[in-house]
């Protein structure tokens, strides 16, 4: 049995449990401001992300990844169609989402510390779970040396962690991640993605990671969503197959060159509409 | 950080001895400028004496008058034309251009409006201090990070949790210097204002000495005005660099 073709760790409870989060003839335009005209940038889509699944989605830029993550996290609503996470309609932000973003979110004038714990205090969580959860959370994103720092005193990778840090302390149960370590180097880029599969096998939530790394794509996920250029639609989605206990060393694994080359395949001849499109093709 | 504040003092001093020893070798007349010891000798007596405690009471008390209006005044105006884009577009040219009329000008409206007394005094000095105040606070708001928006949105927070934790803190260092800046403005108001047209006052004072050919206590009071100004920039100085390096994204 070839690797492509293994069932992944979730595929037989798929059929037993209802998706985390569903996409059903979603789609999103958005009119020009002072005009009638209007973009269509997304859908219709229909997608169901499996309970506790890790979830990536590739596409050309401006396919509408992004607004698709922020359909799922309730910041915008679908022009036409219904998303649900846990069998209820999104409107509004629900609870148990936790979104991290490209952009440094962290807040600059409190410490690492107090960036943790500041959804819980809003939260109206007790102290004590306060402490532990944060302990916890600073302790896992190997935080915990720098717990009295600010932001600007840490390097970029390390403002993410504290952001992934502030997300995973609120234990939600969909996880979504634009991608968070698009401003970070190669080497750094692998490293967060092992802490980030750790961070997935511990708190078993569903993860949808949104990058334009094939490599960050093929590695981390259970199954690779391809979209097309805008308006973005899924071309195809790719089950890898991976072991759940899997690493940043599966690059070195021959089957991993299988699995980018076969999403690349997909993805490159929407990359060159996108470059059509935008006057910069192939010379 | 020490090096450049050691060089900085070694400046000054170096134009305070030059300025003393020009002066001893009869290079300057006095009726023009006195020696720097005598400066700090008249401002000793002055102190001593206590013989214009009043006039440095007035004019700190109409400094912070001013500095309490033009801040919070400024911040809420700031905040009101940083909401309505209708306001913002009818408002903006004007502030862009406020500091090209002088506003001293405006000074006998006030007198008419309010009387020869601090009230007119503090009017001007609001008047020329406030507009830093609303400028800073619109471009604090402004250069808030969408991102950080974003992420009270999912956090679930109120408009008004967003706005006391989140977009307050964000835009803290922009109001600071905003401040820094009214604090400035209402100094040099109330002052100006004083020397123009008043009885009383630090302002007046110098004007009295300097209609009366009393070089001493002229200088004497413009190094107590310097001193003073200095002391309470350097502090907010240092204030804002915390602040700016605190936050610094």
């Amino acid at each position: 049995m070839t690797v492509l073709a293994m069932a992944s760790r979730d595929a037989p409870k798929a059929a037993i449990e209802p998706p985390a989060a569903s996409l059903r003839g979603v789609t999103r335009h958005y009119r020009f401001p002072g005009g009638a005209k209007t973009l269509h940038a997304l859908g219709p889509i229909d997608l169901d992300l499996r309970q506790g699944e890790f979830f990536s989605v590739v596409g050309p830029s401006g396919c509408g990844k992004s607004t698709l993550l922020d359909v799922l996290a309730g910041l915008n609503p679908p022009s036409e169609g219904t998303a649900s996470f846990e069998g209820k309609p999104i409107a509004g932000v629900p609870d148990g989402i936790g979104v991290v973003f490209q952009e440094d979110a962290s807040f600059p004038w409190l410490t690492v510390e107090a960036n943790v714990a500041f959804g819980l205090k809003r939260a109206g969580i007790g102290q004590a779970e306060i402490d532990r959860r944060v302990d916890y959370a600073v302790g896992f994103m190997g935080l915990r040396d720098f717990r009295q720092s600010y932001p600007a005193q840490l390097s970029g990778g390390m403002r993410q962690r504290v952001c992934i840090a502030r997300t995973l302390v609120l234990q939600p149960r969909l996880i979504l991640l634009d991608e968070p370590f698009g401003a970070l180097d190669q080497q750094t880029r692998l490293i967060m993605g092992d802490e980030l599969l750790r961070l997935w096998r511990e708190t078993r939530a569903t993860v949808l990671l949104i990058t334009h790394s094939l490599d960050e794509a093929a590695m981390l996920a259970d199954r690779v969503g391809v979209m097309s250029a805008r308006p973005g639609l899924f071309i195809d989605i790719i089950e890898t197959g991976w072991p759940s206990d899997r690493d940043s060393r599966i690059v070195a694994d021959p089957r991993f060159g299988e699995m980018t080359g076969r999403i690349w395949e997909k993805l490159r001849t929407e990359t060159m509409k996108h470059m059509q499109t935008q006057g910069a093709g192939p010379r | 950080m020490r090096y450049r504040a050691l060089v900085t003092l070694a400046v000054v001093l170096a134009c305070v001895l030059a300025l003393e020893l020009a002066c001893a070798l009869g290079w300057v007349a006095r009726t023009v400028i006195i020696p720097p010891s005598e400066m700090v000798g008249s401002l000793r007596d002055i102190l001593w004496s206590g013989e214009f405690n009043r006039a440095i009471a007035l004019t700190l008390t109409n400094v912070m008058i001013s500095v309490v209006i033009s801040i919070s005044a400024g911040f809420v105006l700031g905040v009101a034309i940083h909401a309505s884009d209708f306001l913002r577009r009818a408002v903006e040219p004007y502030l862009a251009s406020y500091y090209a009329v002088p506003t001293f000008i405006f000074y006998p409206v006030f007198i008419v409006l309010f009387g020869v007394n601090s009230a007119a005094i503090i009017a001007i000095a609001v008047l020329l201090s406030i507009v830093a105040m609303i400028t800073a606070t619109m471009n604090g708001l402004d250069r808030i990070p969408t991102v950080l928006l974003r992420t009270a949105r999912i956090m679930r927070l109120s408009p008004v949790k967003t706005a006391l934790l989140i977009q307050l803190p964000a835009a803290a260092p922009y109001f600071f210097t905003g401040a820094r800046l009214s604090v400035a403005y209402s100094f040099i108001g109330v002052i100006a204002s004083e020397f123009i047209l008043s009885g009383d006052g630090l302002g007046y004072a110098i004007a009295y000495a300097y209609n009366n050919f009393e070089n001493r206590q002229m200088y004497g009071l413009m190094l107590l005005i310097v001193i003073a100004v200095t002391l309470v920039n350097m502090t907010l100085d240092r204030l804002d660099r915390r602040l700016q390096s605190r936050l610094r994204r």
